[in-house]
């Protein structure tokens, strides 16, 4: 049943995905992106992380997607002047992050494979209360992982004023 | 475990009960299966009917207020005037404009309706006192017992502004795409004070379980006495959310036609009616759960599970009363007010809320709970005397009126 | 063009005022307290208002007091008749009558009507009345054309006003 239900639900969350970069259309792309946060929001679920899942709808499917809408609607894009537009001028930018991307990450899940633990079996999960509470979440964001989130906070922090740089054309 | 509500609760003889029980192991049999979607039956019926009989009560109201009598032909006292209206719905031409986006215009409606309906899955109705380790604690009769509940009501209604956002996108008319941009956005802007007020019920309370939170609340006090001020603004950003006035930017008919429904005809537009009615049926039963003690009315809750329906019901009816009594009292707020509103008021406000609820949970000082709601108020009436201040010169007294004929030309 | 700024003084919004608070709790106790007022809605088809005398409803023919018709078929009101609502087809009225002329066909068309009251006034035997029937309907456009027979059925017996043929 669990395998069953994964299956469905990350096979929803991949063609979503696949759908929602290949859509002409910014809106029918949106559209797609959010039936990926559900079926990956669904695979939470499978995997018992009720929070997680509640969290990843109500974050990212309820209000930054509402926030992509809204912009994608005030843009007005059209696939004609998309079209025209033509593909990127200097793709070997976007294939260099995508690289890199899949060598940091493929790094970081290969370092982790190898800790014990990773694979945690239903003996250790209860050892270790992993029970996909949001006391659980709260007690280990704030706990083992808390430099890694105020980084995170920072990084974000950065992103924003940066936005506010470059929309501002002259800072009084 | 009483909050897995079979039939059996329903107080149906034995025989029944036990077809409608679970196995003995505890896994689910057919019959308990079956029990469970009559359940959900029943209670997306329920919403159903609510939603009919609120577009009666607020025709009969709304003409009250207005000296009026209102519709009082259909049925007794008109009550059977939904039934009408739906009638007419149903036999309506669905019109399909041209222009529109042909797949989303259909969807659309029912991306709207969907979450309002489903969200009703883990709102506590009522509940029973039992024993558990030595105290009695109130337990909550829900369809699904939810550890999550209140992350999940308030994930599942974000999803609704699609429907509206969507539609408005849709249509592909002006006035239309108009609404669906205001209910995007209002509804980021009002989300956040939302999720914000409901925090410090959730710190206070221990839980995000709906039915842990009414427990706490059955235990202590109501939460409307310690957080009144997070009961204000989670009432006041509920009515954003569900589109009402004073906040009903989306459907604003004095400028927009009718918003985001302006191209929607038959059914479809039935359907957004169904949904603004079932959000605000959610809305009523989450601040009732939240901050008024859900189904406990001082002690009246123990003559029965019946009582605790009644007192719910009686509570979700008074709000919905209050949804349609402001929508004859206040006019719509203008959009920069009401974008005002959101982020430099309610904001501010709730994020003072959670810093001063957790402090006074974290320094372990029960005693500032009743200290806190006076602390809270002193608060937002301080934020509102420093916007006056900052304020204060355009209001200033404009220099005495120039004398006739000498008056300035621009 | 000169714009004409007129300054417009504003009272300082108090410290009660900036809250909102206040006036909304005062907004929802008015609307609050209006339901329980009486209503001025009225129920129509079971309660009806007074019509007054001067009400121009569809105009009608009348009888004189001894139940005779009494349009001699003039045809003032169809020359007058702004909207040429009214048509008429006279005729001669065999011996024994009080008059000589009336009738033969006399429709009224309560599509075209406007309800002016010129017929009434160019009438000189005040044979045609504005009444105060304001109920008029019709399943068909057909209906909506009154015949003479209807037209004196609605319109009854006037007793007052000038008798010129009574003892004829």
């Amino acid at each position: 049943m669990t395998t069953v239900l994964f299956i469905v639900f990350g096979g929803m969350a991949l063609v979503s995905a696949l759908l929602a970069v290949t859509r002409q259309n910014p809106i029918a792309s949106a559209i797609w992106l959010v039936g990926m946060f559900f079926g990956l929001a669904g695979v939470y679920v499978v995997l018992e992380a009720y929070f997680v899942a509640a969290v990843q709808v109500l974050v990212y499917a309820g209000a930054i997607m509402v926030l992509f809408l809204f912009v994608i609607m005030l843009l007005d894009l059209r696939t004609k002047q998309l079209d025209e537009e033509g593909p990127p001028k200097m793709p070997i930018w976007g294939v260099l992050a995508a690289v890199l991307f899949i060598v940091a990450s493929g790094w970081a899940l290969m370092d982790a494979v190898g800790t014990p633990g990773f694979f945690p079996d239903a003996e250790e999960r209860a050892a270790l209360e992993l029970d996909g509470s949001a006391k659980a979440i709260g007690a280990d964001l704030f706990g083992r992982w808390l430099l890694a989130f105020e980084v995170t906070s920072i990084l974000l922090l950065g992103g924003i004023l940066g936005a506010v740089i470059l929309t501002k054309r002259r800072l009084t | 475990m009483m909050g897995v509500l079979g039939t059996a609760q329903l107080g149906m003889a034995p025989i029944v009960a036990h077809i409608f029980s679970k196995n003995d192991d505890g896994s689910a049999s057919f019959g308990w299966v079956i029990g469970r979607i009559l359940v959900v039956l029943l209670m997306v019926h329920v919403i159903l009917i609510l939603g009919a009989l609120m577009v009666w009560a607020e025709r009969r109201v709304s003409a009250w207020m207005q000296d009026r009598i209102g519709p009082n032909r259909v049925g007794p006292q008109g009550l059977l005037q939904p039934l009408a209206d739906l009638g007419k719905f149903m036999f309506k031409e669905d019109v399909i404009p041209g222009h529109v986006n042909k797949v989303m215009y259909t969807i659309a409606p029912l991306i709207a309706t969907i979450p309002a309906l489903i969200t009703f899955a883990v709102v506590p109705f009522t509940g029973s006192y039992e024993t558990v380790g030595g105290e009695s604690v109130a337990v909550s009769w829900q369809i699904a017992d939810l550890n999550i509940g209140v992350l999940y009501i308030l994930a599942i209604a974000g999803i609704g502004v699609y429907g509206i956002a969507l539609g408005g996108w849709a249509s592909n008319s002006k006035y239309s795409l108009l609404g669906g941009v205001r209910a995007s956005a209002q509804m980021i802007s009002y989300e956040l004070s939302l999720g914000l007020a409901v925090v410090p019920v959730v710190l206070m309370a221990g839980s995000l379980n709906l039915g842990e939170i009414i427990a706490y609340q059955a235990e202590n006090t109501w939460l409307i006495f310690t957080q009144p001020l997070a009961f204000f603004i989670f009432l006041t950003a509920s009515y954003a959310e569900t589109n009402r006035l004073p906040f009903d930017m989306p459907e604003s008919e004095t400028e927009l036609v009718a918003g985001y429904h302006t191209e929607f005809s038959s059914m479809k537009f039935a359907l957004f009616f169904l949904a603004e009615y079932a959000n605000m049926t959610v809305a009523a039963a989450l601040v009732t759960t939240l901050y008024l003690g859900g189904w406990t009315f001082f002690g009246l809750e123990t003559l029965g599970w019946g009582m605790g329906v009644l007192i719910f019901s009686l509570k979700v009816i008074f709000f919905l009363f209050a949804f349609i009594w402001v929508r004859w009292t206040i006019p719509r707020f203008r959009y920069d007010q009401l974008m005002n509103l959101g982020w430099v008021v309610f904001l501010p406000l709730t994020l003072i809320n959670v810093v001063l609820t957790a402090g006074a949970i974290a320094l372990d000082q029960t005693w500032m709970f009743f200290l806190l709601p006076v602390l809270l108020i002193a608060a937002a009436c301080v934020a509102t005397w420093i916007g006056w201040k900052r304020d204060e010169d355009k209001f200033q007294p404009l220099p005495t009126a120039p004398a006739a004929g000498e008056e300035g030309h621009a | 063009m000169t714009v004409t700024v007129k300054p417009v003084r504003r009272r300082k919004a108090s410290f009660l005022d900036r809250l909102y608070l206040p006036a909304i709790a005062k907004g929802l106790s008015i609307t609050f307290m209006r339901m329980f007022k009486p209503k001025v809605t009225m129920q129509f088809p079971e309660e009806r208002w007074t019509v007054r005398d001067e009400y121009r409803g569809m105009p009608v023919l009348v009888s004189d007091d001894e139940g005779r018709p009494k349009c001699v078929a003039c045809s003032l009101c169809e020359f007058v008749c702004p909207p040429k609502a009214i048509f008429i087809v006279p005729d001669e009225l065999e011996a024994g009558n009080n008059v000589e002329r009336g009738p033969a066909v006399f429709d009224l068309n309560m599509l075209r009507c406007i309800y002016c009251g010129l017929c009434e006034e160019a009438c000189p035997e005040e044979a045609i009345f504005m009444s105060k029937n304001y109920l008029v309907w019709g399943a068909e456009r057909e209906d909506m054309i009154f015949h003479k027979d209807k037209l004196y059925e609605l319109g009854g017996v006037r007793e007052e006003g000038v008798k010129k043929w009574k003892d004829k």
